[in-house]
Protein backbone atom coordinates (compact mmCIF):
# COMPACT_ATOMS: atom_id res chain seq x y z
CA UNK A 1 0.00 0.00 0.00
CA UNK A 2 1.53 3.27 -1.09
CA UNK A 3 0.27 6.14 0.96
CA UNK A 4 0.10 9.50 -0.70
CA UNK A 5 1.28 11.31 2.37
CA UNK A 6 4.57 10.23 3.80
CA UNK A 7 4.99 10.14 7.56
CA UNK A 8 8.08 11.08 9.45
CA UNK A 9 10.69 13.72 8.68
CA UNK A 10 11.10 14.94 5.10
CA UNK A 11 13.76 13.48 2.87
CA UNK A 12 15.83 16.66 2.99
CA UNK A 13 15.91 16.53 6.78
CA UNK A 14 16.90 12.88 6.70
CA UNK A 15 19.66 13.61 4.20
CA UNK A 16 20.98 16.42 6.37
CA UNK A 17 21.03 14.14 9.41
CA UNK A 18 22.81 11.37 7.49
CA UNK A 19 25.37 13.78 6.04
CA UNK A 20 26.20 15.05 9.51
CA UNK A 21 26.41 11.47 10.76
CA UNK A 22 28.74 10.46 7.89
CA UNK A 23 31.06 13.39 8.50
CA UNK A 24 31.11 12.54 12.20
CA UNK A 25 31.92 8.92 11.37
CA UNK A 26 34.70 9.90 8.99
CA UNK A 27 36.29 12.24 11.50
CA UNK A 28 36.08 9.67 14.29
CA UNK A 29 37.41 6.90 12.07
CA UNK A 30 40.27 8.99 10.76
CA UNK A 31 41.38 10.63 13.98
CA UNK A 32 40.68 7.95 16.56
CA UNK A 33 40.47 4.22 16.70
CA UNK A 34 37.12 3.94 18.50
CA UNK A 35 35.28 2.62 15.46
CA UNK A 36 37.26 -0.60 15.16
CA UNK A 37 34.40 -2.52 16.77
CA UNK A 38 31.79 -1.04 14.44
CA UNK A 39 33.95 -1.91 11.47
CA UNK A 40 34.51 -5.40 12.80
CA UNK A 41 30.76 -5.92 13.22
CA UNK A 42 30.05 -4.66 9.72
CA UNK A 43 32.80 -6.81 8.28
CA UNK A 44 30.82 -9.85 9.44
CA UNK A 45 28.09 -8.74 7.00
CA UNK A 46 30.46 -8.57 4.06
CA UNK A 47 32.54 -11.63 4.96
CA UNK A 48 30.17 -14.01 3.09
CA UNK A 49 30.60 -11.92 -0.07
CA UNK A 50 34.38 -12.03 0.16
CA UNK A 51 34.22 -15.73 0.96
CA UNK A 52 31.98 -16.53 -1.98
CA UNK A 53 34.32 -14.76 -4.37
CA UNK A 54 37.24 -16.69 -3.05
CA UNK A 55 35.52 -20.00 -3.89
CA UNK A 56 36.21 -19.97 -7.69
CA UNK A 57 39.86 -19.17 -7.04
CA UNK A 58 40.32 -21.92 -4.48
CA UNK A 59 38.24 -24.33 -6.57
CA UNK A 60 40.51 -23.63 -9.54
CA UNK A 61 43.56 -24.42 -7.46
CA UNK A 62 41.96 -27.58 -6.07
CA UNK A 63 41.10 -28.66 -9.59
CA UNK A 64 44.57 -28.05 -11.00
CA UNK A 65 46.09 -29.91 -8.05
CA UNK A 66 43.83 -32.88 -8.63
CA UNK A 67 44.26 -33.30 -12.35
CA UNK A 68 48.06 -33.36 -12.25
CA UNK A 69 49.53 -36.35 -14.01
CA UNK A 70 51.61 -38.93 -12.21
CA UNK A 71 54.65 -37.82 -14.19
CA UNK A 72 54.27 -34.23 -13.04
CA UNK A 73 53.83 -35.35 -9.45
CA UNK A 74 56.94 -37.48 -9.61
CA UNK A 75 58.95 -34.60 -11.07
CA UNK A 76 57.67 -32.23 -8.46
CA UNK A 77 58.41 -34.76 -5.74
CA UNK A 78 61.97 -35.18 -6.99
CA UNK A 79 62.62 -31.47 -7.20
CA UNK A 80 61.11 -30.91 -3.76
CA UNK A 81 63.22 -33.56 -2.08
CA UNK A 82 66.32 -32.18 -3.77
CA UNK A 83 65.40 -28.76 -2.48
CA UNK A 84 64.75 -30.14 0.99
CA UNK A 85 68.14 -31.76 1.10
CA UNK A 86 69.74 -28.49 0.12
CA UNK A 87 67.82 -26.57 2.77
CA UNK A 88 68.63 -29.11 5.44
CA UNK A 89 72.31 -28.78 4.75
CA UNK A 90 71.99 -25.02 5.08
CA UNK A 91 69.93 -25.45 8.22
CA UNK A 92 72.68 -27.45 9.86
CA UNK A 93 75.03 -24.58 9.33
CA UNK A 94 72.37 -22.19 10.57
CA UNK A 95 71.88 -24.16 13.78
CA UNK A 96 75.55 -23.94 14.54
CA UNK A 97 75.58 -20.25 13.75
CA UNK A 98 72.51 -19.64 15.89
CA UNK A 99 74.06 -21.33 18.88
CA UNK A 100 77.29 -19.48 18.35
CA UNK A 101 75.42 -16.21 18.07
CA UNK A 102 73.53 -16.92 21.31
CA UNK A 103 76.79 -17.72 23.08
CA UNK A 104 78.42 -14.54 21.87
CA UNK A 105 75.44 -12.51 22.95
CA UNK A 106 75.50 -14.12 26.34
CA UNK A 107 79.12 -13.09 26.58
CA UNK A 108 77.99 -9.56 25.77
CA UNK A 109 75.44 -9.87 28.58
CA UNK A 110 72.33 -9.39 26.47
CA UNK A 111 69.97 -12.07 25.33
CA UNK A 112 68.00 -12.20 22.14
CA UNK A 113 65.03 -14.38 21.42
CA UNK A 114 65.50 -15.91 18.05
CA UNK A 115 62.34 -17.87 17.47
CA UNK A 116 59.34 -15.78 16.61
CA UNK A 117 55.81 -17.15 16.63
CA UNK A 118 54.31 -17.21 13.15
CA UNK A 119 50.96 -18.02 11.57
CA UNK A 120 50.33 -18.75 7.91
CA UNK A 121 47.49 -16.72 6.39
CA UNK A 122 46.05 -16.73 2.92
CA UNK A 123 45.06 -13.73 0.85
CA UNK A 124 41.40 -13.61 -0.05
CA UNK A 125 41.08 -12.83 -3.73
CA UNK A 126 39.51 -9.38 -3.58
CA UNK A 127 40.31 -6.11 -5.30
CA UNK A 128 40.31 -3.06 -3.09
CA UNK A 129 40.75 0.67 -3.59
CA UNK A 130 42.91 1.01 -6.69
CA UNK A 131 45.24 3.65 -5.27
CA UNK A 132 46.02 2.27 -1.86
CA UNK A 133 47.92 -0.98 -1.72
CA UNK A 134 46.08 -3.20 0.72
CA UNK A 135 45.22 -6.87 0.87
CA UNK A 136 42.66 -8.91 2.81
CA UNK A 137 43.78 -11.91 4.85
CA UNK A 138 41.71 -14.86 6.00
CA UNK A 139 42.85 -14.61 9.62
CA UNK A 140 41.37 -12.25 12.18
CA UNK A 141 41.08 -11.52 15.87
CA UNK A 142 39.96 -15.12 16.52
CA UNK A 143 43.45 -16.24 15.59
CA UNK A 144 45.08 -13.55 17.69
CA UNK A 145 45.91 -11.11 14.89
CA UNK A 146 46.34 -7.53 16.10
CA UNK A 147 46.59 -4.14 14.44
CA UNK A 148 50.14 -3.31 13.37
CA UNK A 149 51.26 -6.91 13.05
CA UNK A 150 54.16 -7.55 10.62
CA UNK A 151 53.40 -9.54 7.50
CA UNK A 152 56.06 -11.53 5.61
CA UNK A 153 56.29 -13.87 2.71
CA UNK A 154 59.07 -16.29 1.88
CA UNK A 155 61.23 -13.51 0.44
CA UNK A 156 60.87 -10.52 2.74
CA UNK A 157 58.68 -8.03 4.56
CA UNK A 158 55.31 -7.45 2.92
CA UNK A 159 53.56 -4.98 5.21
CA UNK A 160 51.49 -4.80 8.36
CA UNK A 161 47.88 -5.29 9.39
CA UNK A 162 45.88 -2.09 9.64
CA UNK A 163 42.39 -3.37 10.43
CA UNK A 164 41.40 -6.54 12.19
CA UNK A 165 37.94 -8.06 12.06
CA UNK A 166 36.81 -11.22 13.83
CA UNK A 167 37.55 -13.49 10.85
CA UNK A 168 39.47 -11.38 8.35
CA UNK A 169 41.95 -8.56 8.47
CA UNK A 170 43.30 -5.91 6.13
CA UNK A 171 47.00 -5.38 5.68
CA UNK A 172 48.83 -2.43 4.17
CA UNK A 173 51.72 -3.32 1.89
CA UNK A 174 55.07 -1.55 2.16
CA UNK A 175 54.45 0.03 -1.25
CA UNK A 176 51.41 1.95 0.01
CA UNK A 177 52.16 5.69 -0.05
CA UNK A 178 51.17 6.05 3.60
CA UNK A 179 53.45 3.25 4.79
CA UNK A 180 56.89 3.90 6.25
CA UNK A 181 59.33 1.26 7.42
CA UNK A 182 62.58 1.73 9.37
CA UNK A 183 65.37 -0.07 7.52
CA UNK A 184 69.13 -0.33 7.55
CA UNK A 185 71.66 -1.15 4.88
CA UNK A 186 73.09 -4.61 5.41
CA UNK A 187 76.60 -3.56 4.31
CA UNK A 188 77.20 -0.71 6.74
CA UNK A 189 74.14 -0.44 9.04
CA UNK A 190 73.15 2.93 7.61
CA UNK A 191 69.67 3.68 8.92
CA UNK A 192 66.85 5.08 6.78
CA UNK A 193 63.10 5.18 6.40
CA UNK A 194 61.58 3.33 3.43
CA UNK A 195 58.36 4.91 2.22
CA UNK A 196 55.94 3.35 -0.26
CA UNK A 197 55.52 4.99 -3.64
CA UNK A 198 52.09 3.68 -4.61
CA UNK A 199 53.53 1.80 -7.57
CA UNK A 200 53.69 -1.95 -6.94
CA UNK A 201 57.41 -2.51 -7.40
CA UNK A 202 59.03 0.54 -5.84
CA UNK A 203 59.80 1.97 -2.42
CA UNK A 204 61.82 5.09 -1.72
CA UNK A 205 64.35 5.94 0.97
CA UNK A 206 63.72 9.41 2.27
CA UNK A 207 66.01 12.06 3.71
CA UNK A 208 69.32 10.42 2.95
CA UNK A 209 72.00 13.10 2.43
CA UNK A 210 73.82 13.24 -0.90
CA UNK A 211 77.01 11.89 0.63
CA UNK A 212 75.36 8.91 2.30
CA UNK A 213 77.19 5.66 1.69
CA UNK A 214 74.61 3.78 -0.32
CA UNK A 215 75.02 2.21 -3.75
CA UNK A 216 73.00 0.21 -6.22
CA UNK A 217 72.54 -3.40 -5.14
CA UNK A 218 72.65 -2.72 -1.41
CA UNK A 219 70.42 -5.03 0.60
CA UNK A 220 68.01 -3.29 2.98
CA UNK A 221 66.97 -5.07 6.20
CA UNK A 222 64.45 -4.09 8.82
CA UNK A 223 66.24 -2.26 11.60
CA UNK A 224 63.76 -3.15 14.32
CA UNK A 225 63.68 0.47 15.42
CA UNK A 226 60.17 1.63 16.13
CA UNK A 227 59.45 -1.69 17.77
CA UNK A 228 56.86 -2.87 15.30
CA UNK A 229 58.83 -5.04 12.89
CA UNK A 230 61.28 -7.76 13.94
CA UNK A 231 64.95 -7.09 13.20
CA UNK A 232 67.02 -8.21 10.25
CA UNK A 233 64.39 -9.37 7.81
CA UNK A 234 65.18 -8.56 4.17
CA UNK A 235 63.08 -5.72 2.72
CA UNK A 236 64.42 -4.53 -0.62
CA UNK A 237 67.37 -4.15 -2.98
CA UNK A 238 68.49 -0.64 -3.89
CA UNK A 239 67.93 -0.18 -7.61
CA UNK A 240 68.74 3.45 -8.22
CA UNK A 241 70.63 6.23 -6.46
CA UNK A 242 70.39 9.72 -7.93
CA UNK A 243 72.63 12.35 -6.37
CA UNK A 244 71.76 15.82 -7.64
CA UNK A 245 74.04 18.48 -6.08
CA UNK A 246 71.17 20.97 -6.30
CA UNK A 247 68.94 18.84 -4.09
CA UNK A 248 69.40 18.48 -0.34
CA UNK A 249 68.76 14.74 -0.35
CA UNK A 250 69.70 11.86 -2.60
CA UNK A 251 66.88 10.13 -4.43
CA UNK A 252 67.12 6.44 -3.57
CA UNK A 253 64.68 3.86 -4.93
CA UNK A 254 64.56 0.20 -4.04
CA UNK A 255 62.78 -2.89 -5.29
CA UNK A 256 60.90 -4.89 -2.61
CA UNK A 257 62.09 -8.47 -2.24
CA UNK A 258 58.72 -9.81 -1.12
CA UNK A 259 56.52 -10.91 -4.00
CA UNK A 260 53.87 -8.32 -3.18
CA UNK A 261 51.69 -8.89 -6.20
CA UNK A 262 51.68 -12.65 -6.48
CA UNK A 263 52.07 -14.15 -3.02
CA UNK A 264 49.09 -16.10 -1.81
CA UNK A 265 50.40 -17.54 1.43
CA UNK A 266 51.83 -15.01 3.82
CA UNK A 267 53.23 -15.21 7.33
CA UNK A 268 51.92 -13.21 10.25
CA UNK A 269 54.65 -12.74 12.84
CA UNK A 270 54.44 -12.13 16.56
CA UNK A 271 57.76 -10.38 17.10
CA UNK A 272 59.49 -10.97 20.37
CA UNK A 273 61.20 -8.07 22.04
CA UNK A 274 64.79 -7.64 20.96
CA UNK A 275 65.65 -5.71 24.10
CA UNK A 276 67.66 -7.21 26.91
CA UNK A 277 65.91 -9.55 29.34
CA UNK A 278 65.29 -7.00 32.06
CA UNK A 279 62.38 -5.22 30.39
CA UNK A 280 59.03 -7.01 30.20
CA UNK A 281 60.74 -10.34 30.42
CA UNK A 282 57.68 -12.30 31.45
CA UNK A 283 54.75 -10.76 29.61
CA UNK A 284 52.86 -12.62 26.92
CA UNK A 285 54.04 -11.76 23.42
CA UNK A 286 50.69 -10.42 22.24
CA UNK A 287 50.41 -8.05 25.17
CA UNK A 288 53.90 -6.75 24.64
CA UNK A 289 53.18 -6.13 21.01
CA UNK A 290 49.89 -4.40 21.80
CA UNK A 291 51.60 -2.19 24.30
CA UNK A 292 54.20 -1.20 21.74
CA UNK A 293 51.59 -0.57 19.16
CA UNK A 294 49.70 1.80 21.43
CA UNK A 295 52.92 3.50 22.29
CA UNK A 296 53.70 3.94 18.62
CA UNK A 297 50.41 5.63 17.99
CA UNK B 1 -1.40 -6.21 0.60
CA UNK B 2 1.36 -7.34 2.90
CA UNK B 3 2.50 -10.21 0.69
CA UNK B 4 3.94 -8.34 -2.35
CA UNK B 5 5.80 -5.88 -0.11
CA UNK B 6 7.59 -8.66 1.75
CA UNK B 7 8.12 -10.45 -1.52
CA UNK B 8 9.69 -7.41 -3.07
CA UNK B 9 12.08 -6.73 -0.26
CA UNK B 10 14.41 -9.64 -0.90
CA UNK B 11 14.67 -8.70 -4.59
CA UNK B 12 15.99 -5.30 -3.57
CA UNK B 13 18.31 -6.76 -0.94
CA UNK B 14 19.57 -9.40 -3.36
CA UNK B 15 20.27 -6.87 -6.09
CA UNK B 16 22.34 -4.82 -3.65
CA UNK B 17 24.24 -7.92 -2.52
CA UNK B 18 25.02 -8.76 -6.14
CA UNK B 19 26.14 -5.17 -6.74
CA UNK B 20 28.41 -5.29 -3.67
CA UNK B 21 29.87 -8.59 -4.88
CA UNK B 22 30.52 -7.23 -8.36
CA UNK B 23 32.37 -4.38 -6.71
CA UNK B 24 35.02 -6.73 -5.33
CA UNK B 25 35.10 -9.50 -7.91
CA UNK B 26 38.68 -9.79 -9.21
CA UNK B 27 39.15 -8.36 -12.68
CA UNK B 28 42.10 -8.42 -15.07
CA UNK B 29 44.47 -5.48 -14.70
CA UNK B 30 43.48 -3.70 -17.86
CA UNK B 31 39.77 -3.80 -16.93
CA UNK B 32 40.10 -2.87 -13.27
CA UNK B 33 40.00 0.95 -13.77
CA UNK B 34 36.88 0.48 -15.92
CA UNK B 35 34.93 -1.32 -13.19
CA UNK B 36 31.50 0.36 -13.08
CA UNK B 37 30.14 1.64 -9.79
CA UNK B 38 27.64 -1.19 -9.50
CA UNK B 39 26.15 -0.15 -6.19
CA UNK B 40 25.47 3.37 -7.45
CA UNK B 41 23.80 2.06 -10.62
CA UNK B 42 21.54 -0.32 -8.68
CA UNK B 43 20.76 2.40 -6.15
CA UNK B 44 19.79 4.83 -8.92
CA UNK B 45 17.50 2.22 -10.43
CA UNK B 46 15.63 1.50 -7.21
CA UNK B 47 15.40 5.20 -6.38
CA UNK B 48 13.79 5.79 -9.78
CA UNK B 49 11.52 2.76 -9.57
CA UNK B 50 10.38 2.72 -5.95
CA UNK B 51 11.41 6.02 -4.37
CA UNK B 52 8.96 5.48 -1.52
CA UNK B 53 10.89 2.37 -0.40
CA UNK B 54 14.54 2.86 -1.30
CA UNK B 55 15.66 6.19 -0.01
CA UNK B 56 18.59 7.95 1.63
CA UNK B 57 18.54 5.58 4.63
CA UNK B 58 19.04 2.47 2.49
CA UNK B 59 21.68 4.29 0.48
CA UNK B 60 23.52 5.24 3.65
CA UNK B 61 23.62 1.69 4.97
CA UNK B 62 24.81 0.33 1.61
CA UNK B 63 27.50 2.98 1.61
CA UNK B 64 28.65 1.84 5.02
CA UNK B 65 28.98 -1.75 3.78
CA UNK B 66 30.86 -0.47 0.74
CA UNK B 67 33.24 1.39 3.06
CA UNK B 68 34.04 -1.78 4.95
CA UNK B 69 34.34 -3.80 1.76
CA UNK B 70 36.76 -1.36 0.15
CA UNK B 71 38.66 -0.60 3.32
CA UNK B 72 37.88 3.09 3.02
CA UNK B 73 37.28 5.53 5.85
CA UNK B 74 33.93 4.71 7.46
CA UNK B 75 31.21 7.07 6.24
CA UNK B 76 32.87 8.06 2.98
CA UNK B 77 30.70 6.06 0.59
CA UNK B 78 27.75 6.38 2.98
CA UNK B 79 27.87 10.13 2.49
CA UNK B 80 28.11 10.07 -1.29
CA UNK B 81 25.50 7.34 -1.77
CA UNK B 82 22.93 9.17 0.32
CA UNK B 83 23.66 12.30 -1.74
CA UNK B 84 23.09 10.34 -4.96
CA UNK B 85 19.85 8.86 -3.59
CA UNK B 86 18.63 12.31 -2.58
CA UNK B 87 19.25 13.91 -5.99
CA UNK B 88 17.78 10.90 -7.81
CA UNK B 89 14.61 10.97 -5.74
CA UNK B 90 14.25 14.72 -6.16
CA UNK B 91 14.48 14.30 -9.96
CA UNK B 92 12.93 10.85 -10.38
CA UNK B 93 9.76 12.06 -12.12
CA UNK B 94 11.84 13.75 -14.80
CA UNK B 95 14.49 11.07 -15.24
CA UNK B 96 11.85 8.33 -15.54
CA UNK B 97 10.43 9.79 -18.75
CA UNK B 98 13.78 10.52 -20.39
CA UNK B 99 14.77 8.38 -23.38
CA UNK B 100 17.29 5.71 -22.47
CA UNK B 101 20.40 7.53 -23.75
CA UNK B 102 19.45 10.64 -21.82
CA UNK B 103 19.01 8.53 -18.72
CA UNK B 104 22.57 7.32 -19.32
CA UNK B 105 23.73 10.92 -19.23
CA UNK B 106 21.89 11.39 -15.95
CA UNK B 107 23.63 8.28 -14.59
CA UNK B 108 26.97 9.72 -15.72
CA UNK B 109 26.26 12.91 -13.80
CA UNK B 110 25.07 11.01 -10.71
CA UNK B 111 28.12 8.73 -10.62
CA UNK B 112 30.33 11.80 -10.95
CA UNK B 113 28.40 13.26 -8.02
CA UNK B 114 29.32 10.09 -6.16
CA UNK B 115 33.00 10.25 -7.12
CA UNK B 116 33.68 13.94 -6.57
CA UNK B 117 33.16 13.98 -2.77
CA UNK B 118 35.12 10.70 -2.57
CA UNK B 119 37.94 12.44 -4.40
CA UNK B 120 37.86 15.37 -1.97
CA UNK B 121 37.74 13.18 1.09
CA UNK B 122 40.62 11.06 -0.25
CA UNK B 123 42.57 14.26 -0.86
CA UNK B 124 41.93 15.42 2.70
CA UNK B 125 43.01 12.04 4.08
CA UNK B 126 46.23 12.29 2.09
CA UNK B 127 45.56 9.49 -0.41
CA UNK B 128 47.63 10.51 -3.41
CA UNK B 129 48.40 9.08 -6.81
CA UNK B 130 44.99 9.41 -8.43
CA UNK B 131 45.12 10.17 -12.13
CA UNK B 132 42.51 10.65 -14.81
CA UNK B 133 41.56 6.96 -14.79
CA UNK B 134 39.85 7.63 -11.44
CA UNK B 135 36.90 9.06 -13.38
CA UNK B 136 36.51 6.14 -15.83
CA UNK B 137 33.92 4.25 -13.71
CA UNK B 138 31.44 7.08 -14.32
CA UNK B 139 31.73 6.51 -18.04
CA UNK B 140 31.47 2.72 -17.84
CA UNK B 141 28.47 2.96 -15.48
CA UNK B 142 26.68 5.26 -17.93
CA UNK B 143 27.47 2.93 -20.84
CA UNK B 144 26.16 -0.02 -18.85
CA UNK B 145 22.89 1.64 -17.92
CA UNK B 146 21.00 0.62 -21.12
CA UNK B 147 21.83 -3.03 -20.29
CA UNK B 148 21.28 -2.97 -16.56
CA UNK B 149 18.06 -0.99 -16.67
CA UNK B 150 15.96 -3.54 -18.65
CA UNK B 151 17.34 -6.37 -16.52
CA UNK B 152 16.36 -4.78 -13.24
CA UNK B 153 13.08 -3.56 -14.75
CA UNK B 154 12.31 -7.16 -15.68
CA UNK B 155 13.07 -8.35 -12.17
CA UNK B 156 10.98 -5.59 -10.70
CA UNK B 157 7.96 -6.45 -12.84
CA UNK B 158 8.27 -10.21 -12.40
CA UNK B 159 8.35 -9.97 -8.62
CA UNK B 160 6.00 -6.99 -8.54
CA UNK B 161 8.20 -4.79 -6.39
CA UNK B 162 6.14 -1.67 -5.80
Amino acid sequence: MISLFRHGPSITMRLAALVVLSILLMTLDHRQQHLQDVRAALSLFVYPIQYVFNIPVSAGRWFSENVMTRQELLEENASLSAQRLLLEVRLQKLDVLKIENMRLRQLLDSSIKVNEKVLIAELLAVDLEPFSRQVTLNKGRRQGVYVGQPLLDAYGIMGQTVRVGPLTSKAMLITDPSHALPVQVNRNNLRAIAVGSGSPELIELQHLPNNADIVMGDLLLTSGLGGRFPRDYPVAIVTQVVRDPGEPFAKVSAHPLAHLEDSREVLLVWPTTVQAVEDEGDCVDDECALGQEEGAQ
Amino acid sequence: MKQPQLHGRWVIVLSFIVALSLTIVPMPDWAAPLRPEWVVVVLIFWCLAVPQRVSVGTAWFCGLLLDVLRGAVLGQHALTLSLVAYVTIKLHRRIRVYPRWQQSLAVLALVLLHQLPLFWVNGMMGVSGQDWSYWLPALSSALLWPIVYPLLRDLQQRFRVV
